[in-house]
């Protein structure tokens, strides 16, 4: 294993000189462990259980081979009041980012300079506990080599949403780290549009402190890039974490989600809308533990597939001893638009509970034969009635979004990238 | 308005006549009944003329105001004027009824050539006909036929009516899964939309609905043929005497 990882871009760049090179004292505490945890690992290889679906060569090899270009999503949200950060190549832009009365926003290239910072705590921290029970170490590669991200510590009810919005051109690879610590009965909204990279390897941690609130919407597009997530997240006591993602475009995508509800009475919500067409792979990969008592998840996954595109869900629910009166609900379908396309599911309940209810689907269809007469009976062309109709499809997934005005947003991009094809 | 000329009709998949020389003309302004047992043929009828898939023609013709429409796609004929109510109207999750409605009223528009209605006027005009319908703000924003009661789910279709202003209106089963009241206000929406110019094609088991809505024209249906035509007696002589004794004296 180690010989053949030896040649690939992420471990060529674990030399501990350069890792730490300008680091302050936590920060090459983090990486230093987390280099380590990567090397342990080992990269995904092909015949890894956990990469049966999605191939992990293209996120380890040497070279990018892509040329990143943006499609779509720009302008997204533009007529809603946020609070924004600009991404370029894989750099926050401003020299200072913007401030709120409930909140801090820092770079991790700043704050990664200093010898103590409150980021410690969260930073490679999550990342770490979420490579139990499946090392995830490209993640772990992640927490090594990064060198920037948006740091935010929310300590209030943040008053807009905040909204990172990432640009790049050419053949460029982006490591980004972003850590957001919510405190006790804080909220907060985070937007993501845009591409990073060619390339992108994107870690999200997530530390919601019991009765906190944490609202994620993503919208990823681009044509050729390369894109791997990860989002790890420490749920408190009565506190909430949704999470949404757009997928419209890219050839590649994998969304790892790592959720840990560690206080009693907490909900999270992890959705996710695709809409691949023709050289298009996109993986859904969610793990969530429940580690406490009267907790409620949600897994609503969706993938409209045409051209040969490819939808992939692995989706884990497990349940630890104790955890009673867990609500566990997943769901995952896809809607095939032709012969060639396809989606692979691999949904898993782990339950050592008794007194739990988890519930979990996973469908394949092709578009509803009545249901397109219908809509062409009263004089709406096929092409229309389809996009409709897919529309409906994914209609369950942008509910989850709590902000009735971002899922109405969500909504019009998706019927414009819908007509626009 | 409608002409239906030795219509043979079967299944796309299989090797089963269905409809087997069909002749129907339907005068622009009247009111057509067609009742006929379970099998007679009378839905499929309803379908092939709207433009389902799965059937094959294999002989005769229909032609609206002297055009053929057997060869064009459902929302052609939907835009020459030919409007369905489903027996079963489908439910469309996610997609709001109005934005439903402003899709297939302007789809139409774009279909002739007209200019599309725009968001205040298609506003103004659908709220007026979905009150005469009591269909309540929060029906038009909930998602298509979802949750609708049965009643409320043929209120809906009469209101798409309404909307569309078709020139041939069929009804299949409107009556179904109805109690008094609610076919008491369904047909009150149809009755509303009869003019001099406007043709119906209502399909029914029960002579009930005709009570409400009258018709002009009673045609009995069996083994995928008309087998009688009369008026509005026809289908009391049914309702007294079921169907065994048309089908007696035809065969």
């Amino acid at each position: 294993m180690a010989a053949s990882s030896q040649k690939t871009l992420p471990t060529r760049a674990l030399r501990d000189a350069d890792l730490i090179d300008g680091s302050g004292a936590w920060a090459k505490e983090a990486r230093l462990t987390a280099s380590d945890r990567a090397q342990a690992a080992g990269l995904p290889q092909r015949r890894d259980e956990y990469w049966k679906y999605t191939r992990p060569d293209a996120f380890v090899q040497a070279d990018v081979t892509l040329q990143a270009s943006l499609r779509s999503s720009l302008g997204l949200f533009d007529q809603r009041n946020t609070i924004s950060v600009a991404f370029e190549d894989g750099k926050i832009q401003a020299a200072a980012l913007p401030s709120s009365a409930q909140c801090t926003l820092e770079s991790l290239a700043s704050a990664s300079i200093l010898d103590l910072h409150w980021a410690r705590d969260v930073y490679g921290r999550l990342e770490e506990a979420g490579q139990n029970p499946v090392k995830r170490s490209l993640a772990a590669v992640n927490t090594a080599v990064a060198r920037d991200g948006l740091l935010v510590n929310v300590t209030g009810a943040v008053e807009a949403p905040i909204h990172i919005h990432a640009t790049s051109s050419g053949q460029s690879d982006a490591t980004i780290h972003h850590v957001i610590k919510v405190a006790a009965g804080a909220e907060v909204t985070l937007i993501e549009t845009g591409q990073y990279g060619a390339r992108s390897n994107i870690v999200l941690e997530v530390d919601v402190a019991d009765g906190g609130r944490f609202h994620h919407i993503r919208v990823q597009d681009g044509n050729e890039r390369h894109m791997l997530t990860h989002i790890f997240a420490r749920i408190g006591a009565e506190a909430r974490f949704k999470s949404f993602t757009l997928t419209a475009g890219g050839q590649l995508t994998r969304n790892e989600c790592v959720l840990q509800l560690l206080g009693d009475d907490a909900s999270v919500s992890v959705a996710g809308a695709c809409l691949g067409d023709g050289d298009f792979h996109h993986d859904d990969t969610v793990f969530i533990t429940h580690d406490a008592v009267n907790c409620e998840s949600r897994q609503v996954f969706k993938k409209v597939l045409r051209n040969g595109a490819v939808g992939v869900f692995q989706g884990k629910i497990l349940v630890k001893a104790g955890a009673q009166k867990t609500d566990g609900y997943q769901i995952s379908q896809s809607l095939l638009l032709d012969d060639d396309s396809q989606f692979l599911a691999k949904p898993e309940l782990e339950i050592y509970a008794d007194d739990v209810a988890c519930s979990h689907g996973s469908t394949s269809g092709a578009i509803d034969a009545q249901a397109l007469f219908y809509l062409r009976s009263r004089g709406v062309p096929e092409a229309k009635a389809v996009d409709l109709l897919t529309l409906s499809f994914v209609a369950e997934a942008i509910e989850e979004i709590e902000d009735e005005d971002l899922a109405q947003d969500i909504l019009d991009h998706l019927t414009e990238t819908l007509s626009a094809r | 308005m409608l002409n239906i000329k030795n219509l043979h009709v079967k299944l796309e998949e299989e090797d089963k006549q269905i409809l087997k020389g069909v002749n129907l003309s339907l005068e622009p302004g009247k009111v057509h009944a067609i009742m006929g047992p379970n099998g007679s043929g009378k839905s499929t009828l309803s379908y092939v003329l709207s433009g389902k898939d799965g059937y094959e023609v294999t002989d005769g013709s229909a032609q609206l105001e002297g055009v053929d429409i057997l060869d064009m796609e459902a929302e052609e004929r939907a835009a020459a004027g030919l409007f369905l109510a489903f027996q079963y109207p489908v439910e469309i999750p996610g997609v709001g009824n109005m934005t439903f409605l402003r899709t297939a009223v302007n789809a139409q528009r774009k279909l002739r050539g007209e200019e599309e209605m725009s968001a205040g006027e298609f506003l103004k005009v659908v709220r007026a006909k979905a009150k005469d319908l009591k269909i309540d703000a929060d029906m038009l924003k909930r998602p298509v036929n979802v949750g609708f009661s049965g009643g409320e789910k043929k209120r809906n279709e009469i209101l798409q009516m309404a909307m569309l202003e078709p020139k041939m209106c069929i009804l299949d089963e409107t009556d179904s899964g109805l109690d008094v009241d609610a076919m008491k206000l369904v047909a009150q929406g149809v009755n509303a939309l009869r003019d001099d110019k406007r043709t119906f094609l209502v399909i029914t088991h029960y002579q009930r609905l005709l009570d409400h809505i009258k018709p002009d024209v009673v045609h009995i249906m069996a083994n995928g043929r008309i087998i009688k035509t009369g008026g509005p007696e026809l289908a009391l002589e049914v309702e007294n005497n079921g169907y065994a004794d048309l089908l007696e004296e035809i065969a």
